[in-house]
């Protein structure tokens, strides 16, 4: 039996199979979930492609985070695709963005509008998308994100850092408002993994070449599968009094210095 | 085993299902990027909508050398 059994989970922001996403996704289905994935716009049709390559097809519904109808109407649209009375037991948050202008060097040049789009999409929406999914939650539910260690600043990764450093604050604050519900929120902090995100981070080899000499436990770039088993733990029962949480996955990168 | 014409179909057909280009203008010398405005996104659309119709993975590393409508044809050729 799996640790999902049973479960319903909410994943968003699956876009190709190269996706941590998605590898949270295919792993929650092994585990006995009941997966539904989100996605807008261009890249919605994408993710309906990449649906049917799960173990088993997942229904896909449209959630652009910074369209308030979306958000509003979520509840409601889950219900028509989930099984007759589920509830929501889970909520992946695999959601960034961040506009080019806002990243690579020349941080304090930055205008406003590139920097807040990526708090919008990248941070506040942990937020907003939480309580769209709460009149699904029964008397537990987990939500997870997915963040990149902001403790530190690192190279080309701009605003888009500082949105990080946000969102995991952001789930911190999430955790205390609502764990008297039954809610827990805890963030992933994976290392540097080639997804599509990854990608269009301009210059972000460099990345990949400083966790190959200096992970502990060794890294691969293209390998999800430890992200995702942990974004699945973390939504699974066996993490009953955690909250508020950074758990890395990052080959041990985090506890080094060089 | 598709032929070479049904490859180029085939591809044309997903060009317009994935970014609305014009089957006609689907020929082999048009450059997806600069020809038909097609950007990485679709790119990683039309890939995969290619291992669905052809069987054929293009993968990452590839995908960048794929630059015109020919180049994609004839890599499907070559490893379906």
């Amino acid at each position: 039996m799996g640790i999902l059994e049973g479960k319903t989970v909410l994943i968003a922001g699956v876009l190709t199979e190269a996706s941590i996403a998605f590898s949270a996704a295919r792993i929650a289905q092994e585990q006995g979930a009941t997966v539904v994935l989100s996605n807008f716009g261009r890249a919605f049709s994408l993710c309906q492609r990449i649906a049917k390559r799960l173990p088993q097809e997942a229904a896909v519904v449209e959630l652009d985070v910074t369209n308030t109808e979306h958000l509003a109407t979520l509840a409601d649209r889950l219900r028509e695709v989930l099984p007759e009375g589920a509830q929501l037991d889970g909520v992946v948050h695999s959601i960034g963005f961040a506009p080019q202008e806002a990243m690579g060097e020349g941080f304090p040049e930055v205008a406003w509008e590139h920097a807040a789009t990526a708090f919008q999409v990248s941070t506040w929406s942990l937020a907003s998308l939480t309580q769209a999914c709460r009149p699904l939650f029964g008397e537990q539910a987990s939500v997870v994100g997915l963040t990149f260690d902001a403790t530190v600043a690192w190279p080309v990764y701009g605003w888009m850092g500082a949105a990080k450093a946000a969102l995991e604050s952001t789930s911190r604050y999430l955790a205390r408002e609502l764990g008297p519900d039954g809610v827990r929120v805890n963030l992933v902090a994976a290392g540097p993994l080639r997804t599509m995100a990854m990608k269009s981070i301009p210059g972000s080899k460099q990345f990949e070449e400083a966790w190959e000499t200096k992970a502990p436990l060794g890294w691969s770039v293209t390998d999800t599968e430890p992200s995702g088993k942990a974004i699945v733990a973390l939504l699974s029962d066996w993490f009953p009094a955690t909250t508020g949480e950074i758990v890395h996955v990052d080959g041990g990168f985090h506890a080094v210095g060089v | 085993m598709a032929s070479t014409a049904e490859i180029q179909s085939g591809l044309a057909e997903i060009l317009e299902e994935v970014a609305g280009v014009a089957p006609a203008d689907a020929t082999p010398e048009k450059s997806f990027t600069e020809d038909l405005d097609v950007d990485s996104l679709s790119m990683v659309e039309i890939a995969t909508a290619v291992e669905d119709k052809f069987g054929v993975a293009i993968p990452d590393d590839e995908l960048g050398g794929i630059k015109t409508v020919g180049d994609a044809i004839s890599f499907i050729e070559k490893n379906q």
